[in-house]
């Protein structure tokens, strides 16, 4: 997998390059927002991360271009400006996610992988399953073994989210933009009370549980342990 | 080569230097052939010709800007002026009395004055009840003092006026209550539109010179307004970067090989401290966004109940897992022109604040949401049976950073209800907290959408 890491900031560049390698992607990094454009049009990456504010170019401005020349790669926007008005005009523009500086490595790796799922995923499917747990999206059902287990419509969207990005850590704040579509950072538990209303209905009474806590990360559906 | 270049140019100036100066008498016959030849004498007349037309364009320029601005103060006046001229012009004086009469019945409430007077000042129509005291009886522009049904009885107010006298001595008079006008632009500008100027008269008497105060100071307030934004932009660029690198050497070093127990606690909690002191930057940013963003770009229809009740549906698991009853009354339909971003996170620092300081000390504790139409307005309302908040201390705690005695051991920052009020001022909305017998009532009162408003 080949990323393309658009960031001025020596430092967080060098940080995001090192954090990146290590995980195993290939990344190429740009410090200008021209340069950067021209490696994101000429180039082949699987997806780019970008900075918003940028010499040369525009980080938002760069993505209009990339976007208007038909270029679907699929990008993240880092940026300092983390208000709801900033997130909003980072999606519209062209941005498939947009990530707040400073940022966990973790949060960001968990983002990166859910940009390239989305890429592969097939769009017909109809049916999600992990292990022994079933969610069908044209009956709105989901069975665990034969056991049907009834859920709340929220819950059912949650789940959704959780079994597409099975086996990969999803971040509470993903789960809050990509479930609820709140821009913002609840001062409240609230998603770890909804996570765990959800674990007690398909993972209570059954022997394996499939729902993990990750520490210092957020959640994770995942067969076995 | 810049030092080859420097000396190569400091020879060539001392050139002429060298040679033998020419006679002055020799200078003026060279001049004398010049002026006479053909080429020059046309240079010269285009020369001529630019600069007396150039002349011509900034003046020109330099008077219609001068006069436009006088131009434009007076143009509501002369269009009322001229519309009354053809009336009389068409039917007479009785045609006259009957318009101004007209337009003075009941109160338009945009500050303009009529009168249709004898020569001797005695009123045949008009909304001033006599001829003003200390006015010329002459045609042209004068400015007196009229009074006026206020808050507090008869209230006296400044006003300018332009006089006509018509053909058979009679006289009309149309003016604007100065006050009225400088009212008027006022609630423009706190409706958002920042560019709204009180009119001048370019009379250059004290109210002419309070209208030109007033201008310059919301040209100020204008350009701070511009000026926040930038800073904002630039304050959580240049701060926060900084404060990303901290936090992402923090987290290598967490990575690093051989780290004792001890030390990745440590760490640990120092991400958690610098996270926090983000927080609490970026609350103060979105803040001053909001407040900044009057007459946000931003705003769209929206079903205030299902908004309420979307949020509440978050908060509803949490709620009850710390022994809150949560209660939900939302009417349907009641809409208003808001942000869907912004206006879900003051709902949610609402319910925060809630579920921290609104616990019953009796036991019940429960927090209600309700959103409801009342005179016009829409009203949303969160309410739990908590302590409350004395009344000494409800409007303090709208402020940055306030945080009363009984809550200082908790955690928070004291930026939640800043926020709150930022989001209602950028909706037009008032915010008030009231005694909820017992417990705390936030009330927030919205300008409700109207088909006829868009």
């Amino acid at each position: 997998m080949k990323l393309l890491v658009i960031e001025d900031d020596r430092e967080t560049a060098a940080y995001l390059v090192k954090g990146l390698s290590e995980s195993g992607y290939t990344v190429d990094h740009s410090g200008d927002g021209r340069e950067g454009l021209f490696l994101a049009t000429s180039g082949s990456y699987d997806a780019i991360v970008l900075d918003r504010m940028l010499p040369g170019m525009d980080g938002l401005a760069i993505l209009g271009a990339l976007r208007a020349a038909q270029i679907r790669t699929p990008a993240l926007i880092l940026s300092a400006l983390g208000s709801v008005d900033d997130r909003v005009k980072g999606l519209r523009s062209g941005g498939d996610d947009y990530l707040v500086k400073p940022f966990a490595f973790s949060e960001l790796l968990a983002r990166i992988e859910a940009l390239l799922r989305r890429g592969t995923q097939a769009p017909a499917e109809t049916r999600l399953r992990v292990a022994d747990l079933e969610l069908d999206l044209l009956t709105r059902t989901v069975k665990r073994g034969d056991k049907i287990i009834e859920l709340l419509p929220r819950e059912f969207q949650l789940l959704e989210y959780l079994m597409r990005n099975a086996g990969h850590v999803v971040t509470r704040t993903m789960l809050l933009e990509n479930v609820w579509d709140y821009h913002f950072d609840p001062q409240t538990n609230v998603i770890d009370v909804h996570v765990s209303r959800l674990r007690q209905k398909i993972d209570k009474q059954f022997e394996h549980p499939l729902l993990h806590t990750v520490r210092g990360a957020g959640y994770c559906l995942r067969a076995g342990a | 080569m810049p030092h080859a270049t420097a000396v190569t140019i400091a020879e060539k100036l001392r050139l002429p230097a060298a040679r033998p100066l020419p006679s002055a008498a020799a200078l003026l016959r060279r001049a004398q052939r010049l002026v006479r030849t053909h080429a020059f004498r046309l240079a010269g007349l285009y020369f001529a010709v630019f600069v007396l037309s150039v002349l011509g364009v900034l003046f020109f320029v330099y008077w219609t800007s001068a006069d436009f601005v006088e131009r434009q103060t007076e143009t509501t006046l002369d269009a009322e002026i001229s519309g009354l001229a053809e009336q009389y012009a068409q039917r007479g004086l009785s045609g006259l009395v009957q318009i101004v009469a007209a337009r003075s019945a009941g109160d338009r409430g945009d500050g303009m004055l009529y009168l249709v007077a004898t020569a001797e000042g005695r009123p045949l129509a008009g909304n001033i009840t006599g001829w003003p005291v200390g006015a010329s009886a002459s045609a042209g522009s004068l400015s007196f003092q009229i009074e006026v049904p206020g808050k507090r009885g008869e209230e006296s107010h400044p006003a300018r006026a332009k006089l006509f006298v018509i053909p058979d001595g009679y006289r009309l008079l149309v003016g604007r209550d100065i006050v009225e006008e400088v009212n008027r632009t006022a609630e423009r500008v706190i409706a958002g539109n920042l560019s709204d100027r009180v009119p001048r008269l370019g009379t250059a008497d004290e109210f002419d010179q309070l209208a030109a105060n007033l201008n310059s100071m919301l040209d100020q307030i204008e350009r701070l307004m511009a000026g926040m934004r930038e800073v904002t932009d630039n304050v959580a660029h240049d701060l926060k970067t900084p404060l990303a690198r901290l936090r992402a050497r923090l987290e290598l070093a967490l990575l690093a090989p051989g780290n004792t127990a001890a030390q990745i606690e440590a760490i640990r909690a120092a991400i958690g401290e610098a996270d926090r002191m983000l927080a609490t930057f970026n609350a103060l940013l979105s803040i001053a966004e909001a407040e900044a963003g009057a007459g946000s770009e931003a705003a769209e229809r929206l079903d205030l109940g299902e908004l309420a009740a979307a949020v509440a549906e978050l908060y509803e698991p949490v709620a009850e897992e710390k022994g809150f009853a949560m209660r939900l009354n939302c009417a349907p339909g009641v809409l208003i022109r808001g942000d869907r971003h912004l206006l879900p996170q003051a709902l949610a620092n609402l319910l925060d604040n809630a579920l921290k300081y609104g616990a019953s000390p009796a036991g019940g504790s429960e927090i209600t949401v309700a959103v409801l139409r009342e005179g016009g307005r829409a009203v949303l309302e969160v309410g739990d049976r908590g302590p409350g908040i004395p009344e000494r201390d409800r409007e303090a705690v709208f402020d940055r950073f306030v945080r009363l005695e009984p809550s200082r051991s908790t955690p928070g920052n004291g930026l939640g209800l800043s926020l709150v009020r930022a989001v209602a001022h950028r909706h037009h909305a008032t915010v008030a907290l009231a005694d909820n017998r017992p417990g705390l009532r936030v009330r927030l009162e919205f300008p409700e959408w109207t088909a006829a408003a868009e």
